[in-house]
């Protein structure tokens, strides 16, 4: 099948890749760019493993195609700590636990800051209805809440 | 050399960071479909789209003439273990059919089965050979429901399987694989001196573990007859034993390495597409990658069985319950194997019943095999027992809790298989549980409160451990157990404890199969039980050798030395001027005063102990749908130690609402030609974050006198009694009772038309 070249900013990088028209995102990510840290759950679109941040907005990653990203920024959990600094997120998601076998969490961990970029004091509702198209079998959803609250708080008090 | 009821640990029951924490939140952390090989193939899988039928011929030429395809295997590369082989060890590994699971031979016994397997260059090409494969089948009846299957006219699935544990001996094949039993007492006579006797009968539907990673595996062969195996799995040193006894290969040529595991649940304890792999790999010299979809998941890899229970139970007016009687049919899918004997040890286990009578059935389906799921076997008996102890509580008119206190078993008691309680703490977990708020909270219009008890005997096994100290004074902790569920982070705390150095000098790791003796799967809740203790016991001989190396610098005896907050130190008798020396100071001189310095434990651990986890939930059952909505959930459970005790508190809380899914949503949906139609997330609807409150979890601990911690186990009981909980919660919100799971709307919704057409809500 005829091959595309494709030229994408991920993670603020400029990068350049070629993939089928039947290629995904999540297909071009973990295997044109060998960047794994998005994960496949399902393929479907309905676990949220895969989620990304595509032009500012938060996707499945399985759900677009790699040809569709041309000249497009996608934000992958791999550039989400800066210069060895993690995103409180990931400092909050350490602090409270929220992670058990840690595969549903690069999803969870995209989808909450595109959330929180929209609602900065959000309700435990609120919350949990902004994190429900992201499955975790693990934890049962509590300490990840909690995480995500507390993030909140920090983020608002640091002006982040 | 326990001490498992102090109280002032440094490390022990602290809240930490984990270890593998940070590679988990920056995506480094690889799983199983993360690894990439230089010039590795790509592997798909033909399945059956029938029931059950017959394999008449299988044509690959035209697959094997795509261009990128480079090898095309079915059954005739896998070889056969026919019938008069031994099974080893019998049932749970029994190769006849284990070979028969990951590619089908004679027959397809269920949508699904693996009939043939595609390496190519790229997934595509592997996908779309797969398609070229011509299968001749011929389709036969096929059954999946258990009680049909277990009668007279059923169609049967392996025409070589004679009813075991029944007189007489049978003379037709049939589906129950075996009758499991289990009595004590005088049944009759306790059924006689009961005032009330509740009768019921209970269904619940197949549910998957629903990991949300993917099997997956790359196997590399060598011509020289090696095997290198990157596998997500619960259990590396289970996958390389099956994948030698099958393929007839020599155990030390497979090294097997466990990827982070993103999920298990039971789900990952054998072996799926790991052998077809690495006879793809061995035909065409290159590495295969074996991934399933999440179609495949579903329709190929076990869910745990469905259910049907006919149950009786009888009580005094004061609430003793004198006698307990139950019929269990339990759907092992296409092979036997269902834990039917932990449904006879979980039944009445909770409780001190003098006459009890359980029988159960192991029943073949044309279903993908049950796989372990959590307290494999004990949650569907649970909830047909507590839905009848909560019945029977009902119909006494006393509270749910005090039914259970009446009748609890304490200190001494054993279970009708005969595990025999150390120190326990149901008690202390049910009187917890009525003094939590939650308790005596008002409940709101359309709310319901339910409330069930669960149990889980544990387990130990066999578990090996490494603990290297390097020259600087850190310490690596090599394990044979894929952590799934925080695992490192305790061996970690109580490697620190022993030790007495900071957490931080410490690196736990799951060692691959070459590099430690065997260790059982991470699975019934036995890995910071057994792997804990081994860690405690390889990190005390590090001490010995430490201690042996400070007499040797001070020329004293060993026995004038001890350990204590991370040095050793000489006893006053020793004389003057002798200073206590640090590990990290023996450390730096252990290579030059004869040599590195590692301790290992190897052991086969007993004593693991019982454990209860009491429920207590609210529900809002929508009187216009049917749907219900969980707003209010309280856990009990007797944990014995928790090591770090926000992951004791995440199995808990995600063992609730794994439960809440199972009570309210989840089963597997076949078609008239049984065909599992819902195959992904969408319709496989399992709890997300707006179906579910905040779960409290409530840590009871009463050490267990056999670990050097106090350790219980943890993982499985929580999900034990959660259904019943729910269940009980619905029925007090509706006004009826319910048997049947899951509770889905339209049969919640059924079940209030029914209370308003019998007139009312009294």
């Amino acid at each position: 099948m005829k091959k595309h070249l494709i030229t994408a900013t991920v993670n603020g990088d400029e990068v350049d890749f070629t993939c089928t028209a039947e290629q995904t995102l999540l297909d071009v990510l973990r295997g044109e760019l060998q960047m794994t840290g998005t994960k496949n759950g399902c393929g479907t679109g309905d676990c949220g493993a895969c989620t990304v941040i595509y032009n500012g907005r938060p996707v499945n990653a399985c759900l677009v195609l790699g040809v569709e990203v041309a000249g497009a920024e996608v934000e992958t959990v791999e550039g989400m700590a800066k210069g060895g600094d993690m995103h409180p997120l990931q400092q909050k998601f350490l602090d409270h636990a929220a992670l058990q076998c840690g595969v549903c969490t690069p999803g969870i961990l995209n989808m909450a800051k595109a959330f929180l970029e929209k609602n900065p004091d959000p309700t435990e509702t609120e919350v949990r209805f902004g994190l429900a198209g992201n499955l975790c079998r693990c934890t049962g959803y509590d300490k990840i809440v909690r995480a995500v609250l507390d993030a909140a708080a920090e983020m608002r008090a640091s002006g982040s | 050399m326990n001490n498992e009821t102090r109280t002032n640990y440094k490390w022990v029951g602290k809240r930490t960071r984990r270890p593998d924490g940070v590679d988990k939140v920056t995506g480094r952390a690889r799983y199983g479909d993360d690894m990439i090989v230089p010039g590795m193939l790509h592997a798909k899988i033909l399945r059956s789209p029938h029931a059950h039928a017959k394999i008449l011929s299988i044509d690959t030429s035209k697959a094997e003439a795509l261009t990128g395809v480079k090898a095309v295997i079915t059954s005739a590369a896998i070889p056969d273990h026919p019938l008069s082989e031994p099974p080893y060890p019998p049932i749970i590994n029994d190769l006849h059919d284990i070979s028969r699971n990951v590619m089908a031979r004679e027959k397809v016994l269920y949508d699904g089965h693996a009939v043939a397997a595609v390496a190519a260059t790229s997934e595509a090409i592997a996908r779309q050979a797969v398609k070229l494969i011509e299968v001749d089948y011929e389709v036969l009846p096929h059954v999946l429901d258990p009680l049909v299957a277990a009668g007279p006219d059923a169609p049967v699935l392996h025409d070589h399987q004679y009813t075991f544990g029944v007189e007489p001996e049978p003379e037709k094949p049939s589906n129950v694989f075996r009758v499991i039993s289990g009595a004590r007492g005088d049944i009759g006579k306790g059924f006689a001196e009961a005032d009330v006797i509740v009768e019921r009968e209970f269904t619940s539907e197949p549910v998957h573990q629903g990991y949300i990673e993917p099997l997956a595996c790359i196997a590399t062969a060598s011509e020289d007859g090696a095997i290198e195996m990157w596998t997500t799995t619960q259990g590396h040193f289970v996958i390389r034993m099956l994948c030698a006894r099958l393929l007839k290969m020599d155990m030390a040529m497979i090294r097997v390495t466990a990827s982070e595991i993103g999920g298990g649940f039971g789900g990952k304890n054998t072996v799926y597409g790991e052998p077809v792999a690495i006879r793809l790999s061995q035909m065409t010299g290159r590495p295969v990658r074996m991934v399933m979809t999440r179609s495949e998941v579903f329709r190929a890899s076990g869910p745990t069985m469905g259910s049907h229970t006919h149950i009786r139970m009888g009580a005094k007016k004061d609430g003793t319950i004198t006698a307990a009687e139950a019929s269990v049919h339990y759907q092992a899918g296409a092979f036997k194997g269902s834990p039917i004997g932990r449904a006879v040890e979980t039944f009445f286990s909770s409780y001190t019943i003098p006459n009890i009578k359980v029988d159960s059935y192991d029943v073949c389906v044309n279903r993908p095999k049950v796989a372990a799921y959590r307290a494999p076997g004990a949650p569907m008996a649970c909830f047909a027992a507590e839905g009848a102890i909560n019945e029977l509580a009902q119909r006494l008119g006393m509270d749910a809790i005090d039914l259970r206190l009446k009748n609890a078993v304490s200190d001494g008691d054993e279970s009708l298989m005969g595990t025999k309680y150390g120190r326990i703490g149901l008690i202390d977990v049910l009187e917890t549980l009525k003094k939590h708020d939650h308790y005596s909270a008002p409940l709101g219009p359309n709310q319901g409160r339910g409330v069930a008890l669960g149990y889980w005997m544990h387990g130990g096994g066999l578990s090996s451990v490494t603990c290297i100290l390097q020259d600087d004074g850190t310490l690596s902790v090599a394990t044979g157990n894929p952590d799934i569920g925080g695992s490192r982070s305790s061996m970690r705390a109580m490697a620190a404890e022993e030790l007495g150095i900071d957490i931080e000098l410490i690196k736990p790791i799951v060692a691959d199969t070459g590099s430690l003796p065997y260790s059982h799967l991470t699975a019934g809740s036995r890995t910071t039980y057994a792997t804990g203790m081994a860690v405690v016991y390889a990190t005390r001989e590090v001490i010995d050798k430490l201690c042996a190396l400070a007499a040797k610098k001070w020329e004293i005896a060993v026995e004038d030395i001890s350990w204590e907050a991370g040095q050793a130190v000489p006893a006053p008798s020793a004389g003057d001027g002798i200073k206590a020396l640090s590990l990290k100071e023996l450390a730096g001189m252990a290579t030059k005063m004869g040599g590195p310095i590692a301790g290992h434990s190897e052991i086969n651990a007993g004593g693991a102990g019982a454990a209860f986890s009491a429920q207590m939930v609210d529900v809002e059952v929508d009187p216009e749908t049917g749907f219900v909505s969980p707003k209010r959930y309280t856990v009990v459970q007797d944990v014995g130690r928790a090591i770090s005790p926000d992951y004791v508190e995440g199995q808990i809380q995600g063992g609730a609402v794994q439960g809440i899914g199972w009570a309210l949503n989840e089963e597997y949906i076949y078609d008239e030609n049984a065909r599992l139609l819902n195959t992904g997330f969408l319709d496989y609807r399992m709890p997300v974050a707006s179906d579910v409150p905040m779960i409290d979890a409530v840590l009871v601990e009463v050490p267990n006198p056999n670990h050097p911690y106090g350790v219980r186990g943890v993982g499985e009981p929580p999900l034990v009694p959660a259904p019943a909980a729910v269940t009980n919660a619905v029925e007090n919100a509706v006004g009826t009772t319910m048997s049947a799971l899951p509770l889905s709307p339209p049969k919640v919704l059924q079940a209030i038309e029914a209370v308003a057409a019998a007139g009312g809500d009294d």
